[in-house]
């Protein structure tokens, strides 16, 4: 059976705006994969470990010695908006 | 099909170390090559011509003082998710439409130090996501055998530019697929080597431990030799594997005798057509001529790679893909405060695909189901790899067809994303596992349409994966070229 999905939810802690068709179009899609999807509980019992990472590796650690940065003017150049050598954004909080 | 650009590598180099050539004329045999069939193919986003002058004039000056490494003055391509400094990366993707990188990944810049050129950087289905290079947001990519059939995906236009003499060769990148389908469909050879092998750093990220760099070229020597230049530890990439520098070229001729080959056997079944399963048989065969031992091999859960993928690889893009939030780069799209900003910003600059991942992601790793999907996916993948190990257990290489079915029509399954999934079938579970995988052209199906034979080894058998496909290619002796090219000629 198709899986049912809050699309609003999701599309929400994606922080992605769907329009009506996306969202209609999505629900269904979603709904298709995630039945194909959820096959995985068939043969994933509860003593087999996960794995993340198919080579794992821990703990990778490198000299804690300063090098030189990206240079300051090159990164902001990409940045839709910016203040005094700062990324700019919207304002975030509430101002009563 | 005498121009420069359509010899592989090791030909040029030869040519360019004995002088009877410089790269300046290898450049300039590639550009007009581009310029003839790009229109039709559409493989470039961007072209670098300046640079790559720039490069070939300075590969000749080394050429000329004796200190020419293999890739030295070869022209090559770069798939749009590999960071170029200076160059457009746009991923092919709205949202990076005008990005353009301050630093250069990893392989590029080795390729850079030892006198590659580049030529520019390839179409690719938006943030790597598709199998048929329709996902990117500016246009498809049109494979060089048949102009109305896709190349394959998501490094298409990688695929389709060496396919067609427009690259000497080029890396794209792997995450489910995306070098060896597209290889396969293409008529070239697809390498992606064992995870960690080609260090990440400035390819942007799709799915993080999936993620590979590979390699496309018109010979397995040649793919040998750019793994040469790219591969070993990198300290700017933390799952960069402890692995020295070295020439994966030595040995290659060594052969096939006494090495054990298994077939895959649940890679034959349903849903692969008829052409390709006649055409991996003959490599089947001639490996086993070539005194290769051969058996049946079985991948138990292979049916359940794809789910497992489906899961995985959504759930590290949703996470990965939160950096597009219209602030230090891309697209933004103005709203009353922030998050209104960047929920506008990621509708207005992600495609459709692109947006299914992230949703079916989201979804997956939201509080309630993520133990139910993305953490049984997870347990799926260790039973992959044990399934492996125990093939591995008898066999030195696995065989399978690349691909179930050859090209398919541009349009064919844009609105069926399962059909279009069920793609990658064989090439997901080496992503799972991590292990090398090649594809090489064994044939043509009865359309004249490429055909790609995939070999599989356990992690860090580079050598042998590689030994054994130079050894079947040389028997194969696929010489065929597309169509496209004999259309120039006439």
């Amino acid at each position: 059976m198709p899986v049912e999905i809050d699309i609003e939810h999701v599309a929400r802690l994606a922080r992605l705006d769907l329009t009506d068709d996306e969202k209609a179009r999505l629900r269904e899609q979603l709904g298709a994969i995630l039945e194909h999807a959820a096959k995985v509980s068939e043969v994933a019992a509860d003593d087999v470990p996960p794995t993340a990472y198919a080579i794992p590796r821990s703990n990778v650690l490198r000299p804690d010695e300063v090098t030189p940065s990206l240079p300051v003017e090159e990164v902001l150049a990409n940045a839709p908006e910016v203040e005094d050598d700062r990324f700019k954004v919207p304002k975030i909080v509430e101002v009563e | 099909m005498s121009e420069l650009c359509d010899l592989t590598a090791t030909e040029l180099g030869e040519k360019l170390r004995a002088r009877e050539i410089s790269s300046v004329e290898v450049l300039e045999s590639c550009l007009g090559r581009i310029d003839a069939v790009d229109s039709r193919v559409e493989a470039f986003l961007e072209r670098t011509d300046d640079i790559a002058r720039t490069q070939a004039r300075a590969a000749d000056e080394r050429i000329a003082g004796d200190d020419a490494p293999p890739a030295a003055g070869i022209p090559l391509a770069l798939k749009d998710v590999l960071s170029t400094r200076g160059v457009t990366t746009t991923c092919g993707s709205k949202i990076l439409e005008t990005y353009v990188p301050p630093f250069d990944c990893t392989p590029w810049e080795r390729l850079r130090i030892d006198g590659g050129v580049l030529l520019g950087k390839t179409n690719c289905d938006e943030f790597a996501m598709g199998s048929s290079n329709e996902n990117s947001a500016f246009g498809p990519v049109h494979n060089p055998w048949d102009l109305s059939m896709v190349p394959g995906g998501s490094s298409g236009g990688s695929a389709a530019s060496v396919a067609a003499g427009e690259a000497v060769w080029a890396l794209g990148t792997d995450t489910g697929g995306s070098v060896r389908q597209p290889a396969s469909l293409s008529g070239v050879v697809g390498f992606k080597p064992t995870y960690g092998l080609i260090s990440r750093y400035g390819l942007i990220a799709f799915a993080s431990s999936l993620d590979t760099i590979g390699t496309f070229t018109r010979s397995v020597r040649d793919a040998a030799a750019l793994l040469s230049t790219i591969a070993g530890k990198d300290p700017m990439d933390a799952t960069s594997l402890d692995q020295p520098r070295r020439d994966y070229t030595k040995g290659l001729d060594e052969g096939v005798a006494g090495l054990r080959v298994g077939v895959v056997k649940e890679a034959f079944g349903e849903g692969v057509e008829p052409g390709v399963k006649a055409s991996v048989q003959v490599a089947i065969d001639r490996l086993s001529e070539l005194g290769a031992t051969v058996s049946q091999a079985s991948l138990p859960h292979a049916d359940y790679a794809l789910s497992a993928y489906y899961l995985i690889a959504p759930s590290e893009a949703s996470s990965n893909l939160a950096r597009y939030d219209g602030v230090r780069y891309g697209l933004r799209v103005d709203g009353a405060d922030s998050v209104e900003m960047m929920t506008r910003t990621r509708g207005a600059g992600f495609g459709a695909e692109v947006k299914r991942r992230i949703m079916l992601g989201t979804y997956a790793l939201s509080s309630g189901y993520y133990e139910a999907y993305y953490g049984q996916a997870q347990k799926v993948r260790t039973l992959i790899i044990r399934d492996y190990e125990a093939a591995f257990g008898g066999v030195d290489v696995l065989i399978s067809p690349t691909s179930p079915t050859t090209a398919f029509p541009i349009g064919a399954k844009v609105d069926d994303p399962l059909a279009m999934y069920l793609n990658d079938v064989f090439t997901i579970p080496a992503n799972l596992s991590g292990m090398p995988a090649i594809s090489i052209p064994s044939g043509l199906d009865e359309a004249g349409l490429p055909v790609g034979v995939q070999l599989t080894g356990p992690v860090l058998s580079e050598p042998t994966v590689l030994r054994v496909a130079n050894a079947l290619e040389g028997a194969l002796g696929f010489e065929d070229r597309p169509g496209l090219l004999g259309d120039l000629a006439a």
